[in-house]
């Protein structure tokens, strides 16, 4: 159980970080109704918000970035908000425009 | 770790424990969204997910920050998906297969990616462990050095009260401690450093204006969003000649 003792370091939070970004770009990728793509995108914001949170920990280097990272978290998570707003409004016209929330079928958005 | 297992009941690191459980969590049930193609499963896990994520942000001591991942992501934003999702779901949407050729694309690039990033995080070295807990760990055993030579000195094996006292919160910080943020954030709105005293001489003029800017971004935004999701039906019913766009 040597892995539990010993203290996590920046690398750790940053590999997650990775994780969740990858993931959300896959799921960007593959899914093909819209909401889904939306979650992927949720997902890569929370990526992104967990690398600049841990280089703003004082708890792993001396020379952190401080409330610079907590700030710049807190833009992206209302940023965030905003585009789910803007971009579930986009798919909700889609939807009653075209009666499906596929995307495939969206090469023909006119209007 | 330390000379005085009874005062540090068990040296597992409860950080780390936690720190692999919430990230389990969230990775976990990430690629669980990834696999799903059930969009009313999918909205589920990407809840967990991100309530997991919020975990891990107060980890990192970033308490206000985890704070508001808990309420705008997982009470506001995902509360919006998943309307979203309901109004949206009918039969043939629920669940929709992807071909198997984008599947193969879509994990190759992620896999390179994956690999790349992870390459990365761990190829600094000053990035692999905790600066403050290994300085906790150093004053914790130069405190203990010193009480063993006091203990020396006068020939007794137990502590005394003072000892002990000076000692425990030591320990309790290794165990438990992180520097606490929460109010520094509000006070670094208006520009006062309390992190970073040294850049408050600089013309530091603090996050007020970009707070500002966000927040009517995010007003704008909202009257957009309502103006795009307003439906035929109701717009028709505003205007009685039924000349609506």
């Amino acid at each position: 159980m040597n892995f539990l003792t010993e203290p996590v370091g920046l690398s750790h939070f940053l590999a997650v970080g990775a994780f969740l970004f990858v993931t959300g770009v896959v799921c960007m990728a593959t899914k093909r109704n819209t909401l889904g793509i939306l979650m992927g995108v949720e997902l890569v914001l929370n990526g992104a918000n967990i690398n600049f949170v841990a280089f703003a920990s004082p708890y792993f280097r001396e020379d952190n970035l401080g409330l610079e990272g907590n700030l710049l978290a807190l833009f992206v998570i209302v940023l965030a908000a905003a585009e789910a707003a803007v971009a579930l409004a986009i798919a909700l016209n889609y939807y009653n425009n075209h009666s499906t929330i596929d995307v495939d079928k969206a090469n023909e958005l006119k209007g | 770790m330390t000379n005085f297992p009874l005062l540090l009941a068990a040296e597992i690191n409860w950080h780390t424990v936690f720190f692999y459980l919430t990230s389990f969590i969230a990775c976990g049930f990430a690629l669980a969204m990834v696999v799903s193609s059930n969009v009313v499963r999918m909205a589920f896990f990407l809840v967990l997910s991100l309530a997991a994520t919020s975990g891990l942000i107060f980890l990192t001591g970033a308490h206000f920050v985890g704070a508001m991942q808990l309420m705008i992501y997982v009470g506001g934003t995902v509360v919006l998906l998943i309307f979203g999702v309901m109004l949206t779901a009918q039969q043939a949407f629920i669940s929709m297969k992807t071909k198997a050729g984008d599947w193969i694309l879509a994990l190759i690039v992620g896999g390179s990616l994956l690999a790349l990033l992870t390459q990365i995080a761990f190829s600094v070295p000053a990035w692999r462990s905790s600066d403050y807990q290994a300085r906790l760990q150093a004053e914790v055993t130069a405190a203990e050095e010193e009480i063993i030579a006091a203990m020396a000195a006068d020939n007794r094996t137990e502590l005394t009260a003072a000892e002990a006292a000076k000692l425990r919160p030591l320990l309790a910080k290794v165990k438990y401690g992180q520097p606490e943020l929460t109010s520094q954030v509000g006070l670094g709105l208006v520009g006062v450093r309390v992190d970073k005293p040294e850049l408050d001489s600089l013309g530091y003029s603090g996050y007020l204006l970009p707070f500002e800017i966000v927040s009517v971004h995010l007003l704008v935004v909202l009257v957009g969003a309502a103006y795009l999701a307003r439906s035929k039906r109701s717009a028709v019913m505003q205007t009685p000649e039924g000349d609506a766009r």
